[in-house]
């Protein structure tokens, strides 16, 4: 009972999200002096072909009928279309999504490979080198720009080794090798940045976990520190964890965007850029709104995974 | 040879050298039960986790504790972790919070003899149930299912208990055990307790502020203050022959029965400056 | 080892704040006028750290930079705080419904980063600093807002809070009195945090050619001239990026260090 209303609260959370951020979005894209006909046309177009132009799009309704339009669209998956070349939004983004896709599946499966057991070390040996060493290169890791990152995996392991391309794509089902091996630095980008985020959060999370009681029962019944650690400790970890991953994930999102314009791949970011470049509202405005969708649902299945983790949760009325 | 032998035991802690310990010496034979008794600060849980090994980085030891022949005093974790859950068992003070909480209890206990015997998981199922069983829990199979947030603190206490007790271990170091619990589950577990150490023939280190509690399980008692035993002997003796101030406290606020109504209960303090309630 | 942590941070946002404030007054070549016979130096006298594909001095070019990144720091923090701070303390103070709805609204624009709230107004408006501060500014609302309603609820449960209450002070007095004196030290060591988020936001976005565009040197968008020419001249991917890296350092050391110094309590927080 309790948990059939958790989950209703969370899907109301997530629709009244999403409606804000819609109407945020319209507001924004319409909120230019003058409007998409007038970008479009330029400055010195007669105002008949405007006029034309502008009823053609619809923009001689009133805003508010506009957004219903709108909604009602993105309702039945109907995102808009380039007012460039007519073509819909949606048929622009699904063939980028899967490059994007890729990155970031790659990019938050690398940061955890390299966050979760650095921050267990750092955890651990929290009073000695290793613990220091790792939170130093965590700090250090933070500030460095994911592009500049990507810059210089580029100039190390493409200009310098050759081992590697230094930007391009080539699709998954036309040659696999060649695949993986333009992802590897985009992917290694990506985790890298994050992990440095991540390892402060594991740090703590597991710091907290050799505090608990149920720490000492495993190693007072022969558990060594480590190994203490991975059986005990990842599930409790994993629970405060859980949380840091849901309000990570725009961070990925836009981590993703901006790799993606480093290595020119052929995915939404590189849409999006190249849209803000020709001024294509519409495109802009459909592929930023596809995005916050994706945000929103993923921080509210990330948020559910408690459910799965936590077995506290499942209970009704169990809690602690 | 006796189980245990404490020889000079010093542990200070952090780069200041806080002593928690100073000089500790006693020994323990197999299948003997000794109390330590103290307020907190004493020294008394950190005795008990030198003994386990399992003090914070940040201690410093001097001295000896020898188990069952071998030095823990300087042994490699490694070492420490075959002996722990083996040879030497501990029961702490929190039942709430001493059991993951994301794990069936059943599983927890399992882990013990997977961990020391390599037993396979349909044998150890068993073997769990029965010992669940055995430290008074009816019901046992339903229980072994269960998540720690599902059982009472009583039942949790039992729970660690049979963690404590599956491999027979020689030792049983018991942290305050019964202290979180209520009075009326408190009594039901000792007498558990001193029935399941009596069949397994395990000793124990008892660990209380409270005498009362250690008179019900152990014949002889330590008392420690300010990191040093003070006074030792049989629970008797203390009873009826408290030699330092301290246990005189001790004494008159564990028999509160002799106390005659409307005087002022007694307090250790009373004991020191020539008062003379005892 | 904390007390290093904090003077590092301090030195380093010093340096950046210098070299900007330096660079209002005096670089040691133009950093915007192209000169075509020396493209692509390398390290020497004397352009120090050489000069770009326009054949303009990088040096010249980073001191202008840090000019504009101090800029863009304090406008959208400032922003952020002005906004945000009040809002916190509103949701705190209140509680109930008015609480729910600000953080409601917070949760709407935490899902923006400040990358897609920049794309939607440079396609919009055209990219330019303007875009970039304001895109920046909005998106980092939530975390002051997130911030000051934790300090309130903490300094509202408080006995001080109660005895005020008691005593008949009004909300706004008790907010200006004694929440606002309190939550302070949180405020600024978001603010350092946040600054530091700025220029990283800010790099992102000039890279991507959506905040000051060229010819106005920003380091985003010299690292984005830059990546032309990596095969040729390699060196030129490094300056700018070394002077995001330790300007963030030093900002993200800064807050680390004043949480630290502030609050023995918040240590150990990530």
């Amino acid at each position: 009972m309790q948990l059939a209303l958790r989950l209703a609260r969370r899907a109301g959370v997530f629709l009244v999200s999403l409606l804000g951020a819609s109407l945020l979005i319209f507001l924004v894209t319409n909120a230019l002096p003058g409007d998409v006909a007038q970008v479009l046309l330029g400055t010195d177009a007669t105002p008949e072909a405007l006029a034309e132009l502008r009823a053609q799009l619809g923009l001689d309704q009133p805003l508010a009928v506009r957004y219903l339009q709108w909604l009602g669209g993105l309702i039945v998956g109907d995102f808009g279309s380039s007012h460039l070349n007519g073509q819909p939004v949606l048929g622009l983004l699904a063939p980028r999504l899967a490059v994007t896709l890729w990155l970031v599946l790659f990019g938050v499966l690398g940061s955890l490979l390299i966050a979760v057991p650095a921050g267990m070390v750092a955890a651990l040996k929290r009073r000695s080198w290793p613990g220091f060493t790792i939170s130093a290169a965590a700090q250090v890791g933070m500030a460095i720009p994911v592009f500049w990152g990507g810059i210089m995996l580029v100039l190390v392991f493409a200009v310098w080794l050759h081992w590697l391309p230094a930007n391009g794509y080539v699709p998954l089902l036309r040659d696999p090798a060649q695949w993986a091996s333009h992802l590897v630095l985009p992917a290694l980008t990506l985790a890298g940045v994050q992990a440095a985020v991540l390892i402060r959060y594991v740090r703590s999370a597991f710091l907290e976990v050799l505090n608990e009681d149920y720490y000492r029962t495993a190693r007072a019944i022969g558990w060594t520190p480590m190994r203490a650690l991975l059986r005990h400790g990842m599930r409790n970890a994993a629970i405060s964890l859980v949380t840091v991953l849901g309000l990570q994930v725009s961070s990925v999102l836009v981590g993703a965007i901006v790799v993606e314009s480093v290595f020119t791949l052929p995915g939404l970011g590189t849409l999006l850029i190249t849209a803000v470049g020709q001024r294509d509202l519409l495109v802009v405005q459909g592929t930023v709104m596809f995005l916050v969708l994706a945000v929103l649902l993923i921080s509210a299945l990330v948020d559910l995974s408690y459910l799965l983790i936590d077995p506290r949760q499942r209970t009704a009325g169990g809690a602690r | 040879m006796s189980l245990l032998d404490v020889r000079d035991l010093q542990v200070d802690f952090g780069r200041r050298h806080i002593p928690a310990v100073r000089g500790v010496n006693f020994s323990l034979d197999a299948g003997q039960r000794l109390g330590v008794i103290g307020e907190s600060g004493s020294g008394k849980t950190v005795t008990a986790l030198a003994v386990m090994g399992l003090l914070p980085e940040n201690a410093h030891v001097a001295g000896s504790v020898v188990l069952d022949g071998q030095q823990i005093v300087g042994l490699a974790e490694r070492g420490l972790a075959r002996l722990r859950g083996n040879t030497v068992s501990m029961v702490f003070q929190e039942p709430m919070t001493a059991l993951d909480p994301t794990m069936r209890v059943g599983r927890q206990v399992a882990e013990v003899l997977r961990l020391h015997q390599g037993a396979e998981s349909g044998p150890a199922r068993e073997r769990v149930v029965a010992m669940l069983a055995e430290v008074g829990l009816s019901d046992a199979d339903r229980i072994a299912d269960a998540y720690p947030h599902q059982l009472s603190g009583g039942q949790r206490q039992r729970v660690v208990l049979a963690m404590a007790l599956i491999n027979s271990p020689s030792l049983v170091i018991c942290d305050e055990p019964t202290t979180a619990l209520d009075v009326t589950v408190q009594a039901l577990v000792l007498a558990k307790l001193d029935e399941v150490l009596d069949a397994s023939g395990a000793a124990c280190l008892f660990i209380s502020h409270d005498l009362a509690v250690v008179s019900q399980v152990c014949d002889q008692v330590l008392v420690m203050l300010d990191g040093r035993i003070v006074e030792s002997g049989t629970v008797e003796k203390l009873f009826t022959a408290p030699e330092h101030p301290y246990t005189r406290g001790l004494v008159a606020t564990a028999r509160l029965d002799l106390t005659v109504p409307g005087q002022r209960l007694p307090t250790v303090d009373d004991f020191y400056a020539g008062g003379d309630h005892g | 080892m904390k007390r290093a942590q904090l003077l590092t941070g301090l030195v380093l946002v010093a340096l950046v704040v210098l070299t900007a404030v330096v660079a209002v007054f005096w670089t040691p070549f133009d950093p915007i006028r192209v000169v075509p016979g020396q493209r692509l130096l390398g390290p020497g006298w004397p352009h120090v750290l050489g000069t770009d594909g326009f054949g303009i001095d990088i040096a010249s070019r980073l001191m202008v930079g840090a000019r504009t990144v101090l800029l863009v720091g304090i406008i959208s923090v400032g922003l952020s705080a002005v906004v945000g701070v009040p809002l916190g303390l509103l949701a705190g103070q209140a509680g109930g419904w008015v609480d729910e709805v600000v953080m409601r609204l917070a949760d709407i624009v935490y899902a923006f980063p400040a990358l897609l709230l920049a794309i939607l107004l440079a396609s919009v408006f055209g990219a330019s600093t303007l875009t970039a501060m304001a895109a920046i500014g909005v998106a980092t609302i939530p975390a002051f807002a997130r911030v000051a309603r934790a300090g309130t609820l903490e300094v509202m449960a408080s006995d001080f809070v109660l005895a005020a209450r008691a005593s008949g002070t009004s909300r706004w007095g008790i907010a200006r009195r004694h929440v606002l004196p309190n939550i302070a030290p949180l405020i600024g060591v978001q603010a350092s945090v946040g600054f530091a988020m700025a220029i990283l936001a800010e790099a992102a976005l000039s890279y991507l050619g959506l905040a000051t565009p060229r010819p106005n040197p920003t380091w985003g968008n010299m690292l984005r001239d830059a990546q032309q020419f990596l095969f040729v001249a390699p060196l030129q991917a490094l300056w700018p990026g070394l002077a995001i890296a330790l300007a963030v350092l030093g900002f993200n050391l800064l807050g680390d260090g004043l949480r630290d110094y502030l609050d023995p309590r918040l240590r150990e927080v990530p």
